[in-house]
């Protein structure tokens, strides 16, 4: 037996909020996936901030020790 | 932009422009079906969502083939992200069939119906690789032990489909076929751009998780190689591949 051919059609003002809901679930998850992304996308860059800002430091620190090494 | 995210940006565009094109064709183009109605228009979303996410596990399971072959993590990663991604798909997929199912048939969800139960199957088979690879703590193993599953997991998707196919009794409609279906021709060309959208959304979050995925390593790599081990923080348990 068929659900579908027993069931007669809505009318377009009472199909419209399912059309409506099943559209927006689709982009409600594409933008929670999106947002999720972008945070980590950012924790990402942060790390890479933290990482240049360390090397510098470094740098800047091996510069400083060699300036006061005496020279031979 | 990184080599990892190469060809990012044309396959976003392409994505963005073949899902407008599909959101145009379906409300202003593909004529109302005559049982169905306004109510019709969630199949161009539903079964889309539905066909790719299968694709997606089968996708991910040859990934893990690969994984197996060679025993380069970068394919278990791959595979992960499908695998991660098919799950999102499938769970937008069954909740567009429940508000269908419910405007159409009345009630949410039909466990007589050999489609919808199957698909839920698929589903919670492959929710259970997160939690597979959490419980094993060793890198190599959890990435060994998941592209097994992966594979047998992703074998049974044509099996069941194969075996819906044969059930006799059904309620979800047959417009799909070898033979060509009955769908009217604009209402088939609608179907199509919108199942090519979802495959180039698809393909377009796959390689974008990729790409993030692979800048992370790249910077606890270059973290660990510059500064030295003590400097990164361990990552503890986790089902994501490192």
């Amino acid at each position: 037996m068929s659900a579908l051919a027993v069931s007669p059609a809505l009318a377009p003002g009472k199909a419209a909020p399912y059309v409506i809901a099943a559209y927006a679930v689709f982009l409600a998850i594409v933008l929670i996936y999106v947002a999720i992304m972008a945070r980590r996308l950012t924790r990402t860059e942060k790390d890479v901030q933290q990482l240049k800002r360390e090397l510098d430091q470094r740098a800047a620190a091996a510069e400083h020790k060699d300036e006061r090494e005496p020279v031979l | 932009m990184t080599t990892f995210g190469r060809g990012l940006r044309t396959l976003v565009l392409a994505t963005v422009l073949t899902i407008i094109v599909a959101l145009a064709l379906v409300f202003f183009y593909a004529p109302l079906d005559a049982d169905q109605g306004f109510i019709q228009k969630i199949f161009y979303l539903h079964v889309p969502l539905a066909i790719v996410s299968l694709c997606g596990f089968v996708f991910g399971g040859l990934l893990a083939i690969g994984h197996l072959r060679t025993r380069n993590r970068a394919w278990d990663m791959r595979s992960y992200v499908a695998i991660h991604m098919a799950l999102i798909f499938g769970v937008g997929g069954l909740i567009t069939g429940s508000i269908w199912a419910k405007a159409s048939w009345g009630h949410w969800w039909d466990w007589s119906d050999p489609t919808l139960t199957s698909f839920l199957i698929v589903l919670l088979l492959f929710a259970t690789y997160q939690p597979l690879r959490f419980s094993i703590e060793d890198p190599e193993r959890q990435a060994r032990y998941a592209s097994v599953f992966a594979v047998v997991a992703a074998a049974f998707v044509p099996l069941n489909f194969i075996a819906v196919r044969l059930a006799q009794q059904f309620v979800h409609p047959r417009i799909l076929t070898l033979g060509g279906g009955n769908l009217p021709g604009s209402m088939r060309l609608t179907f199509l751009v919108s199942l090519l959208g979802m495959a180039l959304l698809y393909a377009t979050l796959w390689k974008y998780e990729m790409t993030a995925k692979n800048a992370r390593i790249q910077v606890r790599r270059l973290r660990r190689s510059l500064l030295g081990d003590d400097s990164v923080r361990p990552l503890g348990r986790s089902a994501a591949p490192s």
